[in-house]
């Protein structure tokens, strides 16, 4: 399957996932909701054009602001993670060697450590950002801190077992490919 | 001007970051104040059917739930209906108004109170009416029961505001009865088999009975009062073991649809029924 037509299918998958099984999950807590959409951003190819990944990721934000009606809510996030992915790479990744031999990133292709600092750093900024500019101001700090961590734990146990349960196949890229 | 260029080619990224940000943010404020009506109507048909189908899908599972919460519904709607809500038969007061001891300084014997039938069989072997009108709207033990055409039965129970009649289409019914035509008594009762057709026995074969004869209550009856329509005979079988008739009758009440009734409380009921069932001393 080419990589095109894959995170075609992916961005599918990632928002009806997301709308419709873990949006109606009823409440666990009075903050958390599970989220796990902007997995689709930390999975997309390494050799991607900086400004394509922010514009990938603001219109597949605006998808899922579509379907839960608070438009531009899920896509600020979406473009800061996408906007932060390459800098975290580019310090998680020192040798060039893995961005050329492996198409995407995983816990194949980068090892255990350094994706689990990669995804988890990521999810936390996305929360953080997403709880701000939800309720546009700090309110309670522990509250708001609490709601940021806990949805993170969330995320986090959520994306783990994604790893586990679909184990993707890091493509080692030859030159024939 | 080149310098420019150069600054925005330099931070291009970073820029492109900037303006997806604002617009992103813009859109927010935006969408939380007009929120439906600045996006094309495009995008939300297209969400809106997705989720309409979803929603399809999901209601299967909360179908139990819909049919409880229905059933509820249906209940206490049910329980709204003008029918429901029937007032008590209080117009006996039109009858015990009139004195026992009227101007003319005849006693009265009977009272009569309508009342609704609520319930009725007529398949079984032991049949009952049920009334809308109980003890405390003046309904005793022991009165009879009258249709408009002929009488219906007598009452065996009462409770506070529902009253239960034996039928006449009742195996263990006895209700004393008459040719009309000469006075010739005897007992009606039911074999059990057709709720159309009551039994007339000991009726005396001195009597000159043909089908077709009006039999009505008679004076013997302790409940009913005399000369109410009972039946006409359909058949008169003579049998020769005996001094009497035993005829069908054709019933004169269709059981099968009424509607309202009467009940007859006579007054002096339980003083007649205690005289007939004293034993006899001193004989």
């Amino acid at each position: 399957m080419s990589s095109l037509v894959k995170n075609i299918v992916r961005f599918t998958l990632f928002i009806f996932l997301q709308v419709f099984i873990l949006n109606e999950v009823p409440p666990l807590h009075r903050f958390i909701v599970p989220y796990v959409y902007f997995l689709y951003i930390l999975w997309l190819p390494f050799n991607m054009n900086r400004v394509l990944l922010m514009v990938i990721a603001f219109i597949f934000g605006l998808t899922l602001d579509s379907f839960t009606g608070t438009l531009g809510l899920h896509a600020a996030p979406c473009v800061l993670i996408a906007f932060i992915r390459p800098f975290m790479l580019s310090i998680l990744l020192p040798q060039e060697t893995i961005e050329q031999s492996y198409s995407e990133p995983g816990s194949r292709s980068m090892g255990w450590a350094p994706y689990s600092l990669y995804v988890g750093l990521l999810t936390f900024i996305h929360h953080f950002y997403l709880v701000l500019i939800e309720w546009l101001q700090f309110g309670d700090f522990l509250y708001f801190l609490g709601k940021v961590l806990g949805t993170t734990a969330i995320s986090l146990l959520m994306i783990f077992l994604a790893e586990l349960l679909f184990l993707r196949k890091g493509k080692y890229r030859t030159n024939a490919a | 001007m080149k310098n420019i260029f150069l600054f925005i080619r330099r931070y291009f990224t970073f820029l492109s970051f900037l303006l997806l940000q604002v617009f992103a943010i813009v859109l927010l404020t935006r969408s939380s104040k007009t929120h439906e009506a600045f996006f094309s109507d495009a995008t939300s048909e297209l969400t809106g059917k997705l989720n309409e189908r979803y929603s399809n899908l999901r209601s299967y599972f909360s179908l139990s739930e819909t049919n409880r919460q229905l059933a509820e519904e249906n209940n206490r709607l049910r329980n709204l209906l003008a029918s429901n809500h029937i007032a008590p038969d209080s117009t006996t007061i039109n009858y015990t108004d009139t004195t026992y001891r009227d101007s003319t300084g005849r006693y009265r014997k009977f009272t009569w109170l309508p009342a609704k039938v609520i319930g009725n069989t007529v398949t079984l072997q032991t049949n009952f009416l049920t009334l809308e009108r109980g003890s405390n709207q003046g309904v005793k033990k022991g009165m009879a029961v009258i249709g408009p055409e002929g009488i219906v039965g007598v009452v065996v129970e009462t409770s506070a505001n529902i009253s239960k009649v034996m039928s006449l289409l009742h195996r263990n019914s006895r209700v004393s009865a008459m040719l009309k035509k000469d006075n010739n008594a005897g007992s009606i009762e039911w074999d059990g088999s057709d709720p159309s057709i009551l039994t007339l026995r000991n009726v005396s074969k001195s009597a000159k009975v043909v089908k077709g004869d009006t039999v009505v209550t008679s004076n013997y009856s302790a409940n009913f009062p005399s000369n109410l329509m009972v039946g006409t005979v359909a058949s008169i079988v003579a049998d020769p073991s005996s001094n009497f008739y035993t005829l069908k009758i054709k019933t004169a009440t269709n059981f099968f649809s009424i509607q309202y009734v009467y009940l007859v409380e006579n007054v002096r009921f339980a003083e007649q029924v205690q005289i007939e069932n004293t034993p006899l001393t001193n004989q």
